[in-house]
């Protein structure tokens, strides 16, 4: 039960059966609605819809979608690794790399990743440095999400206990190695539902290859769409697929929370 | 430098594009958040149903596709609005499943004695939300709600990749004309660093003027 209401009273079992009511019939009622303004535009007739009843439609998409995955797995390992040298580097005991790690974070935080693409689509070749397609995808990617990495990191460092490190560096092991053996492989476990869901974001943003034609799921149902003219429906089916890929991953993300111990579950919570 | 200087015109326009597309689906966001997190803490069981559908669609889909969706799905069955409205309206939709989950994050933040000390001395489901659950709640989502806000204006920047000409599309006109991306786009994204740093700095300053400790 929430802090809002206890067991229900006669009353109030009375009202939930109303609002009940009232819900169904509000869900329903924009069913139709929808329905409706499907069929009065002809957009749900058969011959409009047959083309997603066969193979090559989807496979068409399908292939997109192995596309987006390659994308996201790449820029998700790549900004990991810098994220993590990033989270390293703002809390190190040296200033001159404090300083430079907190401002990348900071700054890279406030710039959009559509910014980002369009530097490196119109920007960079300019200067010589015309990369291959999939690049310039996934490079303003890692540099984006690695910031978001590298925040994540540093609250699961810092929710790891101060004795930890000192008990590392109490044995002879120096400030790096007791890091690397003591405090990162805990802070690790911690951070993995945060690591997940962040990575559900990373591949909603792998979209943005729609603006860089590279051909994922987005840019594939942009071609179709243009093939066989069917747009609506293209991007439904678009959507829907992200849906189901994206909800698989959200719920493995909880999975993996609420596999934690509960304590350590308030510690890493505001990351 | 002066490449600024001779585009500020266009540039300053798309700056005024991006701040009225964050203000309006930031605010469209807050109310339909607030209905969403109703939604979700309700007691009727297929009110808490809808709520949950809402937020897992739309924290699962990406906005481009939803934006995409609207500008050239839409019009085929026959919904066709201005682009700037419909680049409103599908940024506070997307939005708002995250507000709504602050929203609830802080109700679920009340301790529990708050709503049954609340029952007990006899105020109302309405009264007990009214006077004692939201004003605790409100106060320990400043900081979330503000990131919010920022990831909104963020967000604003795909409208660019749809036909909406705000500061990232402005930007870009600027240098395919002008073909000096190094200046252009440093100052856009310095534009939008200064919202994000402003936004950064009013809700650090509500946050310290609000917050209780416990």
């Amino acid at each position: 039960m929430s802090v809002l209401f206890d067991e229900p009273g006669p009353k109030a079992v009375r009202r939930i059966r109303v609002a009940t009511v009232l819900g169904t019939l509000a869900v329903v009622a924009l069913a139709v609605l929808a329905v409706r303004q499907f069929a009065a535009n002809g957009q749900l007739d058969a011959a409009r819809w047959q083309p997603y009843a066969t193979w090559p439609m989807w496979r068409y998409l399908l292939n997109g979608l192995w596309s987006t995955f390659l994308a996201a797995v790449v820029s998700a390992v790549l900004a990991m690794a810098f994220g993590l040298l990033l989270a390293l580097g703002r809390l190190s005991p040296r200033a001159w790399v404090r300083g430079p790690s907190a401002a990348y974070v900071e700054v890279v935080r406030t710039i959009p990743a559509l910014l980002l693409v369009y530097v490196v689509l119109f920007a960079l070749p300019r200067y010589g440095l015309d990369l291959p397609l999939f690049w310039k995808l996934v490079v303003p990617l890692t540099v984006s999400n690695a910031a978001a990495y590298a925040e994540i990191f540093r609250a699961g460092i810092n929710s790891v206990e101060r004795g930890q490190m000192e008990a590392g560096l109490a044995i002879g092991l120096t400030r790096l190695r007791a890091m690397l053996l003591v405090v990162l492989p805990q802070a690790a476990r911690r951070v993995l539902p945060s690591l997940v869901s962040q990575s559900v974001g990373l591949l909603k943003d792998t979209s943005l290859g729609f603006v860089v034609s590279y051909g994922e799921l987005l840019y594939s149902g942009k071609v179709l769409a243009a093939y066989n003219g069917l747009l609506i429906q293209t991007y439904l089916v678009v959507a829907l697929i992200y849906l189901v890929v994206n909800m698989s991953l959200s719920k493995l993300a909880r999975v993996l929370e609420a596999r934690q111990p509960v304590t350590l579950r308030r510690r890493t919570a505001g990351a | 430098m002066s490449v600024l200087l001779d585009h500020l015109p266009e540039l300053w326009q798309g700056l005024i594009v991006t701040i009225q597309l964050t203000a309006a689906s930031f605010a469209g966001a807050a109310v339909l958040g607030a209905v969403v997190c109703a939604l979700r803490v309700s007691p009727v069981r297929v009110l808490r149903a809808i709520g949950t559908a809402y937020v897992e669609a739309f924290q699962n889909l990406p906005l481009l596709v939803l934006l995409v969706l609207a500008f050239f799905g839409l019009p085929e069955i026959g919904i066709q609005a201005g682009i700037l409205t419909t680049a409103i309206v599908v940024i506070a939709v997307y939005e708002a499943a995250y507000v709504g989950e602050a929203l609830r994050s802080g109700v679920n933040a009340v301790s529990k004695g708050q709503g049954e000390a609340a029952r007990a001395i006899g105020l109302t489901f309405g009264q007990s939300l009214r006077y004692v659950i939201l004003p605790q709640a409100l106060r320990t989502v400043v900081q979330p709600l503000g990131n919010i806000f920022i990831a909104t204006t963020m967000n604003t920047a795909l409208a660019a990749a749809v036909g909406v000409v705000d500061l990232t599309a402005a930007a870009n006109r600027v240098n395919l004309a002008e073909a000096q991306p190094i200046p252009i786009f440093v100052g856009a994204g310095a534009a939008y660093a200064l919202i994000a740093a402003l936004a950064g700095f009013v809700t650090g300053r509500l946050e310290r003027r609000l917050v209780i400790l416990r």
